[in-house]
């Protein structure tokens, strides 16, 4: 097995929301001690649902935002707000929406030279041009996109231009955040099989975060499932989605919807919603929605354990 | 006689760079307690076809149909005011962003009084305790409490249930829900699903379902049917559908689909659905398709007989024997 390129261990990130007259200052727990490795040409699944943490832990990997506490080690070396330039050429960030992740008054060409203008400032202007359209040719667009602006393209191209600008500093590490779930079923296709090209010739480690099961089912080599800024699940993906051990993991995939009207519905219908991130509470937080709960799980969190297949409950499923 | 029934919808906004047509000559008819869906991607039209019907375009919109009738009355011909009566009280919409679609200035509690208040005419009392059972009825936890709470103060799923507690409280007799779930977890979309289909199967509603979501139509619809850059080109009961589908644009989509993959790669559909611009002069999907030739180029097609799925294409026949290949 090769080494890992990222080590995160503990990364939590805590918000604090400024009381006003009437109110107390409280703290937002948006994630709360995550662990997890990534391989090169390997890559990672974080799902989860809306307010479970996934893109806080995307921002924190990408140090757009600095972990409250825990530690990211990045190619053997131990990052900190201060290597923020080194960060820059081994992890790279595609966002969910390529509608507002590209600047409108920039041509394509800008786009794509810009990461090369400041962090490779010996570069030449020749040089920069050369590696841009290179990358344009890698990525499927045409030559002549080269020098168009992004409102004259459709959201897959877009997609394919933020992919390229992310790949501009030969990164080792792609965050993904959602990169598909803006696009239609046919042109998210396309640019999942662009993903799995890119990754297997340049050996990318993809951190991929999604809602949508079916597309990590396809993608992702690992797991984790979050629950309100904690895994409570981490394996594999074809033991996970063969066997899901954490009571929510169960819920979640037998609720995903499938393309197969033959299928046997046997929804497991969670009641209620998700708590709100403020008041997590004590115990398991999954705990009131759960119907295996005993007044065990509200006493205390459960700890992520296991070997392959890890879980965080006191009552996993088998 | 259908409850609701349209024949050969065209809706063509007039835009600074000319005429753009959003649909064309689109059917649709849905039975009482019906549940169709309409399926197809961004710019298929199949919004703009049922916002056509409820009269919410605005006025660059022009609407032209054969036919666009409900409970065999013509909602062309009567006026305005006579079409008010009718739509939102016995035509219903849920629409996709509950967020964007409440009021922020007022409680939800007086946003639901309201349809009851102007619809039927119900004094404060029996209003009041209309929308108690309404919340009630949609599964809101302490429905009295939460009537004077504003949409701000509840989350996504909540407030697209008190959405659907508005538009059924005059106990309508056809519903659409324009992606009644997408902005919503799948936890929360199961639940808001179920509700739809409870709801429907309680009141024998017609039930228009539209969406993206071919997983969404696979567990809920009884009948699909399949929009492209704003053409029906086929219609099936939902089982027949995924198992044979007729159009080669139904068949790469669901293909598509991550979970029918059979290899790491995806089988893809090349290129993008045409704009104002680069409309085909024949079948809309020729320059996407693997069988197109000349004729496909230069002719539209027109539907198929039913047995074939009612497929606009010119060789449904000859794919389904397994000529073309």
């Amino acid at each position: 097995m090769t080494a890992p390129i990222v080590q995160a261990s503990e990364l939590a990130r805590f918000y604090t929301v400024k009381g006003g007259v009437l109110s107390k200052a409280a703290t937002v727990k948006a994630l709360s001690g995550v662990d997890f490795e990534l391989r090169p040409g390997k890559t990672l699944a974080i799902v989860g649902e809306s307010g479970c943490g996934k893109s806080t832990l995307a921002r924190v990997v990408t140090m757009i935002e600095e972990p409250t506490s825990g530690s990211l080690t990045i190619d053997g070396v131990e990052i900190s707000p201060s290597k923020w330039a080194l960060m820059r050429e081994t992890v790279q960030i595609v966002f969910q929406d390529p509608y507002g992740s590209l600047n409108p008054r920039q041509r394509i060409g800008q786009i794509l030279q810009e990461p090369l203008i400041i962090n490779r400032r010996e570069m030449s202007a020749a040089d920069r041009e050369a590696r841009a359209r290179e990358m344009i040719d890698l990525v499927g667009l045409r030559p002549e996109h080269y020098d168009r602006y992004s409102h004259m393209f459709s959201g897959g191209q877009r997609q394919r231009i933020a992919i390229a600008r992310a790949l501009m500093l030969n990164p080792k590490v792609l965050v993904l955040d959602e990169p598909v779930s803006a696009l239609d079923v046919s042109i998210q296709s396309q640019i999942l099989n662009l993903l799995v090209e890119l990754q297997e010739r340049l050996n990318l480690a993809y951190l991929f975060i999604s809602h949508d099961l079916s597309v990590v089912k396809h993608f992702a080599d690992d797991v984790i499932v979050m629950y309100l800024g904690r895994a409570v699940e981490k394996a594999p993906k074809e033991k996970l989605f063969a066997a899901p051990r954490h009571p929510y993991s169960k819920a979640l995939l037998s609720t995903t919807p499938r393309a197969d009207p033959d299928a046997r519905k046997d929804r497991i219908k969670l009641e209620g919603e998700l708590p709100s991130p403020m008041n997590i509470p004590k115990g398991c937080a999954f705990a009131q929605r759960c119907w295996l709960a005993t007044e065990e799980c509200r006493a205390a969190p459960p700890e992520l354990s296991g070997s392959d297949h890890k879980v965080a409950c006191l009552h996993p499923l088998w | 006689m259908s409850l609701l029934d349209i024949r050969n919808l065209t809706v063509e906004f007039a835009t600074a760079s000319g005429q753009f047509r959003a649909v064309d000559g689109v059917d649709l008819s849905v039975d009482k307690g019906e549940l169709m869906a309409i399926v197809g991607e961004s710019g298929s039209g199949k919004s703009v076809s049922m916002l056509a019907l409820m009269g919410l375009l605005p006025w660059t919109a022009t609407i032209t149909a054969d036919q666009l009738s409900f409970e065999g009355i013509d909602l062309t011909k009567i006026s305005a005011r006579d079409r008010r009566k009718i739509i939102g009280k016995d035509i219903a919409m849920i629409f996709q962003e509950p967020m964007s679609s409440l009021n922020p200035c007022f409680t939800v509690g007086f946003q639901i009084k309201e349809a009851l208040r102007i619809h039927l005419g119900l004094n404060r009392k029996d209003r009041h305790q209309r929308a108690i059972e309404l919340f009630d009825q949609v599964g809101i936890p302490a429905p009295e409490s939460r009537l004077n709470t504003f949409p701000h103060q509840m989350s996504g799923g909540m407030n697209q249930r008190v959405m659907i507690a508005m538009a059924i409280a005059c106990k309508p007799k056809l519903l659409i829900a324009d992606e009644p779930t997408t902005a919503l977890d799948v936890t929360i979309q199961a639940q808001i699903l179920d509700l739809l289909v409870r709801l429907r199967d309680e009141q024998g509603m017609g039930l228009v379902l539209i969406t993206h979501d071919m997983g969404v139509v696979a567990e809920t619809a009884e009948r699909v049917q399949v929009q492209y850059a704003g053409q029906k080109v086929e219609e099936q009961a939902v089982k027949d559908l995924f198992r044979t589908p007729r159009h080669p644009y139904t068949t790469a989509l669901l293909n598509a689909l991550p979970e029918r993959a059979t290899s790491k790669m995806l089988p893809t559909i090349p290129g993008v659905v045409p704009g104002q611009f680069d409309r085909p002069k024949g079948c809309l999907f020729s320059p996407r398709c693997q069988y197109a030739d000349d004729l496909c180029r230069s002719l539209p097609p027109t539907p198929h007989s039913a047995e074939f799925g009612k497929a606009r294409c010119h060789y449904v026949e000859k794919i389904t024997t397994g000529e073309l290949a």
